[in-house]
């Protein structure tokens, strides 16, 4: 009972972020960008400003909810990049063995070794701050763990019956790994992926708020963050609310991942015996 | 179907023999430290010739380590043999371009043991049988689906569950599963692995009588691979005993299961529980060899109650053909032929 | 206590536990065995024949649990017995044997110190003591070379060997019955009948008696004196192993024999199609009413599909659970 209440409580969290990102133009009160206005500067929390104003006079509330849509853009594609790279690399590895597992193992050791969020900033400083650079740099450095799953799942499949009935019959390696190895490794991949997903919205935090992240004025949760740096004791409705959004993605994702696990993990154990 | 392809040359082959093995040996390099000084050789097929003729069933009986398996995975070209060469309808398949696994996979085929690992717990039956039929260049949609329909009721299966996954199925009718996508691309040899033994044993009669059925209607022959040996009786024409990496002894069934030449065969035979009459089971003495360490000259001779100076010294005796094709390899098949019938009348071929 | 049975079984069931739902996957289970006896559980994969053998010692664990019936080991019953003498009775009085030898034995812990370790835990034996015994028992179980042996480990020794070190840790305190589940499914033939005439040999030798678990019909009747014949969690069929092959009762165990391709039947008879049994084994959760074999039965008639079938003695001695029994 208590894996169902995982799954709920972090689908229903997760979808509810997902939707205020595509809703973001119909439940904001104001243009989060442009209805500046000076003259409402860091108000408090009421029931005008919700979640209050900032310096500029924005609506907090406003911004949070069309953040959503930068935190849950780079959370989802650069975790589906990760997923990509890894599934293609590690199943591959698993599957061929020989010198390409020994470039593969090496390759995925190596990043294990350096620390994901200073691979990333570094290459957000090549490329420079932006979206786009958030993505290709939070998606080239988090595919380790799938990367290493997919590997150990395919080094195990590949001795199936299935799997060698598949070559047998004359199957190329490609359709092999697609249509037999990888839909039984999707399970723990899922699992990952929703895990990493959240660590993706976290990465996404911090490198906003060190400032290489989306380019102001518009609005990120890493950003709203790291522009309320200054402000965090005289105006806390300035961190708290973007902090707070955060926070109940990430819980809800790793609560997914978590429930997922649990509904999926006992099938792939069962199918075997 | 069967067209030429590079690297497949033309051999002369007596027409009735579909499949011959010729010295077929396989060694696996085991890893011997970073230096590979200690590298030691494991001689799994050392030297193996089978000859299979269209039709036929010819049994591989041996027990674990004694190659089978390795020759079964040689023949469908999953292995790539150390020495000899294996000639399937006339054609030297032994080494292959690439490229020609798909037409090899067109001849030869393989039911494999175990009806729950062998098939794809995501895939539909449909999506099992209909697959390889695309790969292989069947594209038409209505050919397809005749050719699978047809192939479910071949194995006793109706059209209509061909939309079920295989978890929605008891293991016999896996199995039949399994025994339609190795037909689905009508080979001419089918390789059955244990196709029984991992069977409920009130259900693996209907799968024997399948089978047999399949080669009649079909025209297939099969390599039959078993420790069962009753079932390899049953339905074998041609049985071949390995142990070690070589055949023993090689004949028709009737020659093998009535009069065994070979002492490894005969032992094996006595080992075998029957239900109905009680003796006690005939023991060999000893495990089986180590294959990366094994014994000099005959490899049975170890366990050989018949063992002599001969059998331990000289190397692995070569199997002599006998006038009515029953081959034998042993040094002393002609003196034990006349005790194995000794021995046999009191049901025991004790270790002294 | 002489002339009662060494172990006895009335009505056993055991329940498994389905969710909210429970279902028998065995019941009216009764059997008896004697000092010194060796009496043979055989059937299908789901029967309940490896279950039962869990039940006698106290090994059920859930979703399975005894729901009733009653065991008794020497007049007491096992249920009723403390944790503490139940695991007593494990290992000293009644030993097991499984099918994967591998999975049984401690990988990390040389096969020697595993033999000794029941000297020392059921017997009170010291180390040194029980280290010289271990040494004997490998013996015992023609383990060449023992002295030297006892320091393997697991996977330095064959699975024939490794079989054998399960038979002498299972027989070290001389325990009055053994149970072996399946215990050569995993060897080779020729292995197998080293195994089998050891286990038979050493049993006799001690008047150990044998509780064999197979689905190998021929196994089970050349080992054992008397065989019950499982399905779908009834006893059919009960025995003199003499009988219950060559002249069946029961139509399921008539219809094993018939389907069988038993070695050397074709050079005698000819290659006829084997006889089958039709239908396919049915799932715990999907046991038939009445008899449970009516379905894949020839001889079904309506009784057969709603009255379960009491046991019968039969006039030729043995018991049968059938209608219409021969």
């Amino acid at each position: 009972m208590k894996l169902r209440a995982n799954l709920i409580i972090g689908g229903a969290l997760f979808a509810l972020a997902i939707l205020v990102g595509l809703l973001a133009p119909w439940l904001a009160h104001t243009d989060p960008v442009l209805d500046a206005n000076l003259m409402n500067a860091e108000e408090p929390p009421s029931w005008t400003w919700w979640f209050g104003t900032d310096d500029q006079g924005r609506d907090i509330y406003s911004r949070v909810v069309y953040g959503a849509r930068v935190s849950l853009t780079v959370g989802i594609v650069s975790q589906l990049i990760n997923s990509v790279i890894g599934v293609a690399l590690g199943l591959s590895a698993g599957y061929w063995g020989g010198w390409w597992d020994d470039v593969v193992n090496g390759l995925t050791n190596v990043m294990l070794a350096i620390p994901s969020l200073i691979f990333a900033l570094a290459i957000m400083a090549v490329l420079g701050p932006g979206l786009t650079s958030l993505l290709i740099a939070l998606g080239l450095t988090n595919w380790s763990f799938t990367c290493r799953i997919a590997r150990a799942s395919a080094l195990s499949l590949r001795s199936q019956g299935y799997v060698q009935a598949a070559t047998v019959l004359g199957y190329g390696d490609l359709r092999i790994m697609i249509t037999q190895l990888l839909p039984n490794m999707l399970g723990p991949i899922v699992v990952i992926g929703t895990l990493g997903m959240g660590s993706a919205v976290l990465s996404e935090a911090a490198l906003s708020f060190l400032g290489l992240g989306v380019r102001p004025p518009f609005p990120s949760w890493g950003s709203m963050l790291s522009d309320a740096r200054d402000q965090i004791t005289t105006a806390p409705w300035l961190s708290v609310f973007p902090g707070l959004a955060i926070f109940l993605t990430v819980l809800g994702l790793n609560l997914l991942g978590d429930g997922l696990r649990d509904i999926l993990d006992p099938q792939s154990r069962s199918r075997r015996t | 179907m069967h067209e030429p392809h590079d690297g497949l040359g033309v051999a002369g082959q007596a027409d009735d023999v579909i499949l011959s093995v010729e010295d077929l040996a396989v060694h696996f390099p085991l890893g011997g430290g970073l230096l590979g000084r200690s590298r030691r050789l494991l001689r799994a097929v050392d030297g193996v010739d089978l000859r299979l003729k269209r039709g036929e069933c010819l049994g591989l009986v041996g027990e674990s380590g004694s190659g089978k398996s390795t020759v079964a995975l040689s023949i469908l070209g999953l292995l790539t043999p150390t020495r000899g060469r294996i000639v399937l309808d006339g054609q030297v398949v032994t080494n292959r371009q690439s490229g020609d696994r798909k037409a090899l996979a067109r001849t030869v085929q393989m039911v494999f043991q175990d009806p729950y690992a062998s098939l794809n717990p995501r895939q539909t039956v449909r999506r099992t049988l209909e697959d390889p039929l695309r790969v292989h260049g069947v594209t038409a949609a209505s050919e397809i689906e005749d050719r699978v329909a047809t192939m479910l009721r071949h194995v006793g299966l109706r059209p209509e569950q061909s939309g079920r996954y295989p978890h929605e199925f008891s293991g016999g009718q896996r199995q039949r599963i399994g025994i339609a996508r190795a037909l689905i691309l009508n080979p001419r040899i089918v390789i059955c692995d244990e196709p029984v033994s991992a069977l409920d044993v009130s259900i693996r009669a209907q799968i024997i009588n399948l089978l047999l059925e399949l080669k009649d209607t079909l025209g297939l022959s099969y390599i039959m691979i078993s420790h069962d040996l009753g079932v390899v009786e049953h339905m074998s024409d041609k049985v071949a005993v390995m142990y070690l990496g070589r055949i023993v002894e090689n004949g028709g069934w009737r020659e093998i299961f009535e009069r065994p030449a070979h002492p490894y065969t005969q032992a094996l035979i006595a080992a075998i529980p029957d239900p109905l009459h009680h003796a006690p089971l005939a023991t060999t003495g000893g495990d089986l060899p180590n294959p990366l360490n094994p014994p000099n000259g005959c490899a049975f001779s170890p366990r050989c109650r018949h063992a002599e100076d001969v059998c331990r010294h000289e190397p692995g005796p070569m199997l002599e053909t006998r006038p009515d094709g029953h081959a034998v390899g042993c040094w002393r098949s002609e003196e034990i032929a006349g005790q194995a019938a000794l021995a046999s009348s009191d049901g025991r071929l004790n270790f002294p | 206590m002489t002339g009662a049975p060494l172990i006895e079984v009335q009505d056993l069931r055991i329940d498994l536990h389905d969710g909210s739902r429970r279902v028998a996957a065995a019941e009216g289970v009764s059997f008896r065995i004697d000092r010194g006896e060796t009496f043979g559980l055989v059937g299908e994969s789901g029967c309940g024949k490896s279950i039962t053998a869990l039940a006698l010692i106290g090994l059920l664990r859930p979703p399975l649990s005894i729901g009733n019936g009653v065991i008794r080991f020497e007049g007491n019953q096992i249920q009723h017995l403390s944790a503490a003498r139940q695991r007593e009775l494990r290992g000293n009085r009644i030993a097991m044997i499984f099918q994967e030898p591998m999975t049984a034995l401690n990988p990390v812990s040389p096969v020697g110190r595993q033999i000794a370790e029941m000297f020392v835990l059921h017997k009170g034996k010291s180390w040194r003591e029980a280290n010289r015994l271990a040494v004997e028992a490998l013996a015992n179980v023609r383990v060449p070379a023992p002295e030297r042996r006892v320091h393997d480990y697991p996977h330095q020794l064959s699975g024939g060997m490794r079989q054998r070190v399960m038979i002498a840790i299972a027989l070290a305190c001389g325990p009055d019955l053994l149970i072996a589940d399946e215990p050569t499914t995993a060897l080779d033939v020729t292995v197998q009948a080293e195994i089998i005439e050891l286990m038979r040999n050493l049993c006799a030798e001690r008047g150990t008696a044998i509780l064999m678990i197979s689905h190998d019909l021929g196994l089970v009747a050349n080992v054992c004196r008397r065989v019950a014949v499982m399905y779908a969690g009834r006893i059919v069929e009960e025995r003199g192993s003499a009988d219950i092959f060559r002249a069946p009762s029961h139509p399921y165990t008539q219809g094993l024999v018939d389907s069988l391709p038993r070695l050397g039947s074709r050079a005698a008879l000819g290659r006829s199609r084997l006889k089958e049994i039709a239908g396919v084994v049915p799932a715990i959760t999907n046991f038939p009413d009445g008899c449970r074999f009516n379905p894949r039965c020839a001889q079904a008639t309506n009784i057969c599909r709603t009255v379960v079938p009491e046991t019968d003695l039969l006039s030729a001695g043995g018991l049968v659970r059938c209608h219409h029994h021969a």
